[in-house]
């Protein structure tokens, strides 16, 4: 376990310098001069030159690589010409708000998703599956910002239920963090519910059909002792591979879940980065989500060779 | 020879062209999610190609006098903040999101597959190309496609690019998965010992049999593909303001959620509609096709 934990963080290196290396690229594509875009159309030379030398611009293309690199060893991911503050201040300021409506969403995902796909495959070709997979498809195919709108008119405007946006922090308020976090977190879930409940459903399927669980009816035990025990056990394999990739599309769902319920969150702060040319901000910004989600994925991978002890050998 | 089916081939693995015109399509037109999804997605495509038909107005036309009405007879999705009409604009937004769905399709198709070709048949490469696309991976998507469409600055084009570049690992790698397979194939060893070049053996003899997962992929390519427009567009990344993109409704259709819901409501339906009739069009082709591959998001 331990070899295999070694090797599975070696690998990640090399992966991280070519994640940090084309965030750096993404900043090299920006067509003309980043600097006169930035300064606006009536800075005079000065101020322009002031802007490229702020940036690192005015140095050759190796040299910006290399100060990149040796700012990021520092932990240095660059500084937001917005905030006028560090992005790695701004990142952690703001990263509390989206993990904890992310890891609210996983919860509803994992719940919601596990629920529905195995429902639909105990009952397999049945009503209950029917209304199941139709379910999980919806799931798949709305855009998650419009769920998110049509919430908003229908909680919000209609009912008066939930508040339209904002954010009360869970540690000041956990009802209020509540009220003001679940319509985010639904419109982001909907569609990793969908997802999971239809890998859930085929897997279990497999599941079901497999010698042991014959030998487990066979052998007199209840339906529910078959499904609990042994069937679900195994289609948690499958499904704790997928975590890493449902936590990623939560995280960068934030982005325009977060506009548009006006969270103060990661994503709305790359959001108004991006309207207003903040490229520090979203090199960095980027950098930052894609670092955390290699490094969960990472942990979701030694999770998973700690529940399948097959993985550890390959 | 025509008794082979698909599951004995292994990864889905469709060879010969017969198969194309005579089984797989009657068993496509018997895939109940298969003959939905076509249907919506013809209706999508009429209404992009009628558009001018459809529209009982240019899109743009405004009509202050009619502004914010509800659906009604006279307007049947009701009229925006300036009075046009929501037919016309919905309509017209069809076009632009096949378009930019069509063009993701097919500059991710082109790179996606001689990428994935290359890793999968030239061992050397393997090793470099499979890294380049886990870092590109390790990016969530539409944070990557956002990243490169803000570097870019704010057009369809741009749009195209950065998310056909999203999804070029991903296709590269369920091509290279199909071409490792392939490549092991007695045919394939026939034709290396006959001396056949490695253009003719990768592009004649491998590429033509991977075509099946590599056709599954691009359905849900464009499904993602028109979803993602939409956020781009959202977000102002997208086409310019002027024109009538779903996603550009729905935003413009946000700041009056209150008194006009079906400015937000309608546009974002028809992204629904499109993506799930790509959804269930996918789904019956992988079923049909490539019934092995397992689902898993992009």
């Amino acid at each position: 376990m331990r070899a295999y934990a070694i090797k599975r963080i070696l690998q990640a290196i090399p992966i991280l310098m070519l994640v940090s290396l084309i965030s750096f690229g993404i900043m090299q594509l920006v067509p003309g001069d980043p600097a006169s875009l930035l300064a606006g159309p009536n800075a005079t030379p000065a101020e322009l030159e002031q802007v490229r030398i702020n940036l690192g611009l005015d140095k050759p293309f190796l040299t910006q690589l290399f100060i990149f690199y040796g700012n990021l060893l520092k932990g240095d991911l660059g500084h937001s010409l917005l905030l006028g503050k560090p992005v790695t201040e701004a990142v952690f300021e703001r990263s509390p708000v989206s993990i904890s409506i992310a890891l609210y969403s996983l919860v509803l995902t994992v719940i919601f998703g596990l629920a529905i796909g195995v429902l639909a495959a105990i009952r397999h070709n049945t009503w209950v599956d029917q209304i199941a997979t139709s379910f999980a498809l919806i799931g798949v195919s709305l855009p998650n910002f419009w769920l998110g709108l049509v919430m908003i008119v229908v909680f919000s405007v209609h009912l008066g239920l939930l508040p339209t946006g904002g954010y009360v922090p869970f540690t000041r308020d956990p009802m209020g963090w509540l009220v003001a976090a679940t319509m985010p977190a639904v419109s982001l879930a909907l569609m990793q519910i969908g997802l999971l409940a239809r890998l859930t459903r085929s897997t279990m399927l497999e599941v079901l059909s497999q010698d042991y669980i014959r030998t487990a009816r066979a052998k007199g035990l209840s339906e529910i002792r078959v499904i609990a025990k042994h069937a679900l056990a195994n289609v948690m394999i499958p499904v704790v591979t997928v975590l890493g990739m449902i936590l990623s599309v939560l995280m960068s769902g934030s982005v325009i879940v977060e506009t548009v319920f006006a969270i103060p969150g990661i994503g709305s702060l790359l959001g108004n980065a991006i309207l207003g040319r903040d490229y520090p901000m979203i090199q960095g910004g980027l950098l930052f989500v894609a670092a955390v989600l290699l490094t969960l994925n990472i942990v979701v991978d030694l999770l998973y060779a700690y529940l399948d002890p097959r993985v550890r050998v390959r | 020879m025509s008794s082979r089916t698909v599951s004995e081939t292994p990864a889905g693995v469709v060879a010969r062209k017969y198969f194309w015109r005579g089984r797989i399509a009657r068993r496509l037109m018997k895939h109940r999610s298969f003959v939905i999804g076509a249907v919506l997605c013809t209706l999508v495509l009429l209404v992009a190609i009628f558009a001018p038909l459809i529209a009982p107005t240019d899109p743009n036309r405004m009509a202050i006098r009619f502004r914010f009405q509800p659906p009604s007879w006279d307007f049947p999705l009701g009229t925006d903040n300036l009075g046009r009409n929501l037919v016309s604009r919905v309509a017209y937004g069809a076009r632009l999101s096949l378009m930019i769905g069509l063009g993701v399709v097919l500059l991710n198709a082109a790179f996606g597959v001689l990428l994935g070709a290359l890793a999968g048949y030239f061992e050397r490469l393997d090793g470099f190309l499979m890294r380049l696309s886990d870092a590109l991976m390790a990016f969530p998507s539409i944070l990557l496609a956002i990243g490169i469409a803000a570097a870019l600055g704010a057009s369809a084009t741009t749009a195209v690019i950065a998310l056909a570049v999203v999804y070029i690992p991903r296709t590269a790698r369920i091509l290279r998965a199909s071409v490792l397979v392939v490549k092991e194939q007695e045919f394939v060893q026939a034709s290396q010992a006959a001396g056949a070049s490695h253009g003719r053996i990768l592009f004649r003899r491998i590429l033509p049999n991977c075509m099946a997962p590599l056709i599954v992929q691009l359905s849900f390519v464009f499904a993602y593909a028109v979803l993602s427009e939409a956020v781009l567009s959202f977000l102002g990344l997208g086409a310019p303001p002027t024109t009538p993109s779903w996603g550009i409704l729905i935003s413009e259709g946000r700041s009056y959620i209150r008194e006009a819901p079906w400015l937000t409501i309608v546009p974002g339906g028809a992204i629904a509609v499109t993506v799930l009739g790509l959804n269930l069009l996918g789904d019956g082709l992988r079923d049909v096709l490539d019934p092995r591959v397992k689902m898993d998001g992009a």
